[in-house]
């Protein structure tokens, strides 16, 4: 926006956004999912790739405002409608996150395998003093976030895009420390269990190559 | 206890490749054409005979929905959506399909998608998903470079496409109007019923929403028939499902079961048990964080299935089986689903916006017991104010833990009040 109050009020805010060529070849495959005329359907994707080019670009992935302008104008679409979705869904960020994003998971599935763990470790080791809080280095950003729909591998942290599972508070800051070293450890368990299996190995499907799984003709 | 041949999610736990190739060797895509060549009726009509019932919380026979859909085109487009928008605290069984499994939720949708008419299903996963949609995708490509899905979908001279589209985090999203608005490019705010979304739903065309696992198991259903699968679980709750075992078990995992299981048996034989042994068993939530929690002597004996947990007054829901043991604080265990709904609540309904905060701080004030003794009672009809009174069933799900607290455990929170009321004054002030 080139309103000067709110510039004045968000300091932060860009005063251009244009999408890099990366970004068009993702947005010419996008709009061809939809109707001709129902381009809006396309604003949750194109916030999306804004996210990533700013992650790419600056380190920190969020959403200006004058990018929503840009979609707006790309969409055929007033740019209140724009600024309400990215207002209504939480995984737009409407200001500068650190380049790690940890997003503790915190609901009662998480919270009872020892959620206060996670984000005690979180606060300990990557320097942000509580939610919403960017560590002064600038590379985490600590979130609640509700359910992340991993609940059998609790605790979870998510890290930008990769889930952590099985997490403890020692684990955490192992994790923190290597992120901090420059290392992106392999998302999923800690604990290295097989997916959603229990731990120790699967109870079911053992036995079974995948020819075995074909289910007999009736 | 189900046999491994009779399981449909032979590669749950991504053991096995789940690429086209992989996918094949389990036993999908195989004669597609044919199935698809049975026709639109004998489809509809052979999942109604299996009895599958939706997947995704609401139990609805998946067949009677697919004949909602209208017989003959009115020129406009048909839809077909999967709702992947996978929320409900305690669940993470679409995860699973989506990221090990997913050729037999595009084979489901193409079978789905002839079933009712349309030429184009969207499947609408969860933001926070990113991998598990770009696996799913990468699947769609494989489908479509090898003529499964496409112009002549299988060589059968049936056009199908279909399409990955992300939410951004929503738990809303998962009400089916609410993703099609969401889908539209709007904020996921509920749409009021009727018109149903078969009459006007996606882009005001005739729309089915069906859940992922529901989609999934359709192809299998149809090989080995309809019998097969009516055969598995209990009456009226036909077939196999994916439980999530959650909590404070030693082994928590995904596993798929027949309907009916007992909850004693899936913990202990799946799960591990539960921490500290079955005696140390405090309370269950047997369908995901909507559902009423459950206390131990039910769960000695309920069966895991739609009609036996209504009957206690509870519900299958997604079937993510959320296990507390003796050390858990009930009060805060609820207290923080309380803080979940009014996180989530769109905002729409008065009862629910209004009433979903002020059902989180009664909540958290119950949890250190600052509270009056009455005031159990006035919670309680305040949930009840909110259930029914809201366009989406997210009034009802913020109310049904907390009933199910107060029904249930009423004494637990009697007794914070009274410890907290016989506290010295200076401690009561800290």
């Amino acid at each position: 926006m080139t309103d000067q109050t709110d510039a004045g009020a968000e300091p932060f805010q860009p005063a251009h956004f244009v999408f890099d060529s990366e970004s068009e070849v993702e947005i010419s495959r996008v709009l061809a999912r939809y109707p001709a005329g129902k381009q809006a359907s396309a604003v949750l994707p194109l916030l999306y790739l804004v996210q990533r080019q700013m992650g790419r670009q600056t380190g920190s992935a969020w959403v200006p405002r004058v990018a929503m302008d840009e979609i707006a104008r790309r969409l055929g679409m007033a740019p209140i409608r724009v600024y309400e979705v990215a207002t209504f869904y939480t995984m737009f960020q409407l200001r500068p996150v650190g380049r790690f994003h940890l997003q503790v998971c915190t609901t009662t599935p998480c919270w009872l395998r020892g959620s206060d763990e996670i984000v005690a470790a979180c606060r300990r080791t990557a320097g942000v003093g509580g939610f919403g809080e960017t560590s002064s280095d600038g590379l985490f950003t600590m979130t609640e976030v509700e359910c992340l729909g991993a609940c059998v591998n609790a605790p979870i942290l998510q890290v930008n895009d990769d889930f952590y599972e099985d997490l403890d508070g020692p684990r955490t800051e192992a994790l923190i420390a290597a992120l901090k070293r420059g290392e992106v450890p392999p998302p999923g368990s800690t604990i290295g269990r097989q997916t959603s299996a229990p731990e120790g190995g699967p109870q079911t499907l053992v036995g079974l190559t995948p020819a075995a799984a074909i289910p007999p003709a009736e | 206890m189900l046999s491994d041949k009779d399981r449909i999610f032979t590669n749950l736990y991504g053991l096995h490749d789940w690429r086209l190739a992989g996918a094949r060797a389990r036993g999908d895509w195989d004669g597609t054409a044919a199935l698809l060549a049975r026709g639109r009726d004998a489809l509809i009509e052979e999942v109604k005979a299996s009895g599958l019932r939706g997947r995704g919380g609401a139990g609805f026979p998946t067949g009677m929905k697919w004949s909602f859909m209208p017989k003959q085109s009115d020129g406009r487009p048909h839809y077909l959506v999967v709702n992947a928008d996978e929320s409900e605290p305690g669940t993470c069984k679409d995860r699973d399909i989506l990221r090990h499994d997913p050729h037999k939720l595009i084979e489901g949708c193409l079978i789905a998608g002839l079933a009712m008419g349309a030429h184009v299903a969207y499947i609408y996963v969860r933001g926070e998903f990113y991998n598990e949609a770009a696996r799913l995708q990468a699947a769609v490509d494989e489908a479509y470079d090898a003529g499964l899905i496409g112009r002549n979908a299988c060589g059968s001279g049936f056009e199908f496409d279909v399409y990955v589209h992300r939410g951004a985090g929503a738990y809303i999203c998962g009400e089916e109007t609410a993703l099609l608005e969401s889908l539209e490019g709007k904020k996921g705010m509920p749409r009021l019923k009727p018109p149903f979304p078969a009459a006007v739903g996606l882009y005001g065309c005739p729309t089915t929403v069906n859940n992922v696992e529901s989609i999934a198991v359709v192809p299998t259903i149809l090989r080995r028939g309809a019998a097969w699968f009516s055969e598995l679980g209990r009456p009226k709750n036909a077939g196999t499902k994916i439980f999530c075992i959650s909590g404070h078990v030693n082994k928590p995992c995904n596993v798929e079961e027949e309907l009916g299981i007992p909850l004693r048996e899936l913990i202990e034989r799946y799960a591990g048990g539960v921490r500290g042994g079955w005696d140390n068993l405090l309370a269950v939530i047997p369908g995901g964080s909507s559902v009423p929690v459950l206390p131990r002597e039910i769960c000695d004996t309920v069966l895991m299935d739609f009609d036996s947990l209504r009957e206690v007054r509870s519900g299958l829901g997604t079937a993510a089986v959320i296990v507390m043991d003796k050390s858990t604080d009930i009060v805060k265990a609820i207290a923080r689903l309380s803080q979940f709904y009014k996180h989530e609540s769109c905002g729409q309904c008065t009862p629910c916006r209004e009433g979903t905060g002020w059902l989180m701080r009664v909540m958290y004030r119950l949890v250190e017991g600052r509270a009056e003794p009455e005031e159990i009672d006035v919670l309680e009809q305040v949930t009840r104010q909110i259930e029914g009174h809201t366009i989406c069933a997210l009034g009802d799900a913020a109310a049904w833990p907390v009933q199910g607290l107060i029904r249930h455990f009423r004494p637990v929170i009697e007794q914070r009040i009274a410890q907290a009321k016989a506290r010295p004054m200076s401690m009561a002030a800290e």
